[in-house]
């Protein structure tokens, strides 16, 4: 019993200590975190200004509902329309551009729709519908979730809605959804950056890329300390002052996974 | 097989980053054991040497919390810890507190009722000796703990493995923040997530390592402690 | 505050529609040990239960010295089947001493001289569970004489015993008899009885049918279920 007593002291003091330090809790979403971007801009970030970051990697969705409920400091998430509304309704501050990468459709080697190499996203989602070739949906209300579903909208079609058996919603990440496509051999949309850092990829390839409306926008927002009293405000403003800032921008492009520059910055254009 | 190797080369590695998700790990879920026993542990042995209306309703109700899902207990603690929970001023959610808090919860029901279990079975056995010896309440509980030390260590254990290998409740209440609140099941989950199976898998075979090696050494303690004490 | 004489008034004990004991009179006095003897069933265990104060009687009354309350005062038994605490052989002395209230500093003495008494000094710091049944009856036997009872309860403490682990424990009886403290026993062997035996009750399925002194009862038994008893011969139904 003294044992487990020590053991339960010692765990609160270890706790405790943390609180003290200058650290900030970000919602941000999968796609960033599995990327490993985090891992190159933090460590910057600190060595700048000693605060510490917290991530809590979750889809779009769910990022910005932590920051509605004032869990987080800040929001760095992408999707556009979904950060509008949270502005609209009062939690962030103000919204900035940061940087883009884009989606690309990936699918097995065999390509059941025959869309392989195509620029035009549209017309390839109409193939595989078409073809009734599987695809895997992240179904998770993520950005890559919300930017895929706009993609079948601009092709006119809701294989969600339609309930097709080809399509599969997972309610998983972006990992865990190129896991189930290879099982499967479907398509999936995936942002390029978690792409290039899966490990598993086996006969899995790119199917299409390049098309402009697989551009993918990230904005970062300052959860308001007006809705959240205890937001902190100034280490939260810090950080978003440097992921927009010259030398943010600077890291941002600089991170690199097998020679291939995975963000774009394009903060203040 | 090739995910055998990967976690080889882990352990072997040394490395601090993964030996500050074991040691967090550990020390999470053993602070949930303890804040557990601390509940469960009295809680059970007044259930089990009280009679009172509505006791049978009690136990099966602490039966039934024996197999709360993980996922529901972390949402739970989620709820009351967010900021927007009604202990959001705390400032608890997403910190290894908050974990040790959910996993409590998660256990406290199974050390209850195991160790109602194991004190009602020994005070059926002691009634007699200990009323012939004007033995008072207090000092009954007393007695029946401490000569049921030997089946609580296992109770404890029990408790300790299931929260070690819980995943739903701390990556809902944690939020696995890298270098945090990253534990072993969220970081095996990260890594599944991530494609990276061979590290999932050598993280899995450490997990099972260390619930193996505290089971061996408890199952160790308790042969020896049966020789000693019968 | 003394426990003798204890008095037993038109005591039954059921359980259920089961009757165990019925109208049982009885009064136990200071003096030379009472032996509860009887067939298998009769009810000896029962009623030293009741005795003890364990058990409530369904109806009729009982009481030590005049009070009713069963909280045992000066009185302790040893269980046909003593359950020993998981602890060391001293240790489960020291529980004992512990409960009758014998003050921290004097423990340890009196644990040593109980031990040296049964016998059981060398195995002091043993697991008490992995006794042999005859260390477990002495220890039992020394617990109970930790109480410094005035009344002493035993259920066929030598069922099980070799012929000298019982003669050992007879002659811890005989000694704890000497020193005054009244023996209440239930046996099966009438040489025991014979040995050490004051008064003795004689329990029939449930009933009292005969409460004598030990010379009386063996030499003109007043009722044929007790000479049959005598004899050894399987006691008629009815
Ligand atoms: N709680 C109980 N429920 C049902 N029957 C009981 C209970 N307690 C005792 N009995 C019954 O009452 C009778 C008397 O039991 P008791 O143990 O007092 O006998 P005994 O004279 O001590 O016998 P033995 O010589 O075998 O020890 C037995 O038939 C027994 O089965
Ligand atoms: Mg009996």
């Amino acid at each position: 019993m003294r044992i487990l007593f020590s053991a339960l002291t010692m765990a609160c003091l270890t706790f405790g200590a943390q609180a003290q330090e200058k650290v900030i809790t970000i919602a941000s979403t999968t796609s960033t975190q599995d990327s490993g971007l985090f891992n190159h801009l933090l460590p910057a970030f600190k060595a700048k200004t000693g605060i510490d970051v917290k991530v809590i990697a979750q889809g779009t969705g769910q990022a910005l509902d932590t920051a509605r409920r004032g869990d987080a400091d800040v929001v760095f998430v992408h999707a556009k329309s979904a950060e509008e509304k949270f502005l609209a309704e009062g939690f962030g501050v103000k919204r900035f551009d940061v940087m883009y990468n884009d989606f690309v459709l990936v699918g097995a080697a065999s390509d059941p729709a025959g869309i392989k190499g195509s620029r035009d996203i549209v017309a390839s989602l109409k193939a595989v519908h078409a073809k009734t070739a599987p695809f895997v949906s992240r179904g998770d209300k993520s950005g890559t979730h919300v930017a895929e579903l706009a993609l079948w909208k601009e092709a006119g079609l809701d294989p969600a809605a339609a309930k097709a058996d080809w399509y599969k919603e997972i309610g998983q990440g972006m990992g865990a959804a190129l896991n189930t496509a290879k099982a499967m051999g479907a398509y999936v949309l995936s942002d390029r950056g978690t792409w290039i850092s899966f490990k598993g990829k086996d006969d899995l390839i790119i199917a299409v890329e390049g098309d402009t409306k697989l551009f993918n926008q990230y904005g970062v927002m300052l959860v308001n300390p007006a809705k959240h009293p205890h937001v902190k405000a100034d280490l939260g403003q810090a950080f978003v002052d440097y992921v927009i800032s010259a030398e943010g921008q600077k890291v941002i492009a600089d991170y690199k996974i097998e020679g291939q520059q995975l963000f774009f910055p394009n903060a203040g254009k | 097989m090739m995910e055998g190797s990967g976690a080889l080369d882990l352990v072997l590695s040394g490395d601090p980053a993964l030996y500050a998700i074991v040691r967090l790990s550990l020390v999470v879920s053993l602070s949930a054991v303890a804040l557990a026993a601390l509940i469960g542990v009295p809680l059970g042995g007044l259930i089990a040497l009280t009679r009172f209306p509505g006791r049978a309703g009690v136990i099966v109700l602490l039966n039934a919390f024996m197999g709360l899902p993980p996922v529901v207990v972390g949402l739970a603690a989620f709820l009351l810890l967010s900021r927007s929970g009604p202990l959001g001023s705390w400032g608890l959610l997403f910190t290894p507190t908050a974990m040790v808090i959910a996993q409590a919860a998660l256990i406290t029901p199974i050390i209850a009722a195991l160790t109602r279990q194991s004190v009602e079975d020994l005070w059926s056995e002691y009634r007699d000796e200990l009323n012939a010896m004007g033995v008072g309440p207090l000092n009954r509980l007393l007695t029946l703990l401490y000569d049921a030390r030997i089946a609580l260590v296992t109770v404890l254990l029990a408790g300790f493995g299931r929260a070690a290998a819980e995943v739903g409740a701390v990556m809902i209440v944690g939020g696995n923040i890298n270098g945090f609140t990253r534990v072993m099941t969220t970081a095996i989950a990260l890594e599944t997530s991530k494609g990276d199976l061979a590290l999932a898998m050598g993280l899995g075979f450490i997990l099972i390592a260390i619930v193996f090696a505290i089971n061996a050494s408890a199952w160790a303690l308790r042969y020896y402690a049966e020789r000693r004490i019968g | 505050m003394s426990d003798l004489p204890l008095t037993f008034a038109k005591v039954s004990y059921a359980v259920g529609a089961t009757p165990i004991l019925r109208d049982v009179d009885l009064v136990v006095r200071a003096g030379a040990p009472t032996f509860i003897i009887g067939p298998n069933g009769s009810g000896k265990s029962t009623l030293l239960r009741l005795a003890m104060g364990l058990i409530a009687p369904t109806s009729g009354a009982i009481d030590w010295n005049g009070s009713r309350d069963p909280a045992p005062r000066r009185r302790a038994i040893v269980f046909q089947h003593p359950v020993l605490l998981r602890r060391s052989v001293a240790a489960n002395l020291i529980y004992a001493l512990d409960q009758a209230g014998v003050e921290k500093s004097k423990q340890d003495r009196r644990c040593t001289q109980l031990l040296d008494l049964v016998g059981l000094i060398d195995l002091a710091s043993r697991p008490a569970r992995r006794l042999s049944g005859g260390e477990r009856q002495k220890l039992a036997f020394a617990r109970a004489l930790a109480r410094s009872p005035e009344l002493l309860i035993l259920d066929e403490p030598t069922a099980s015993l070799d012929p000298s682990a019982t003669l050992a424990l007879e002659q811890l009886i005989a000694k704890a008899a000497r020193d005054g403290i009244k023996i209440l026993i239930a046996s099966h062997d009438l040489g025991q009885v014979r040995r050490l035996a004051g008064e003795i009750v004689f329990l029939h399925r449930g009933r009292v049918l005969e409460s004598a002194a030990m010379k009386d009862f063996f030499e003109q038994p007043r009722t044929a279920q007790a000479s049959a008893f005598l004899r050894g011969d399987l006691i008629s139904e009815e």
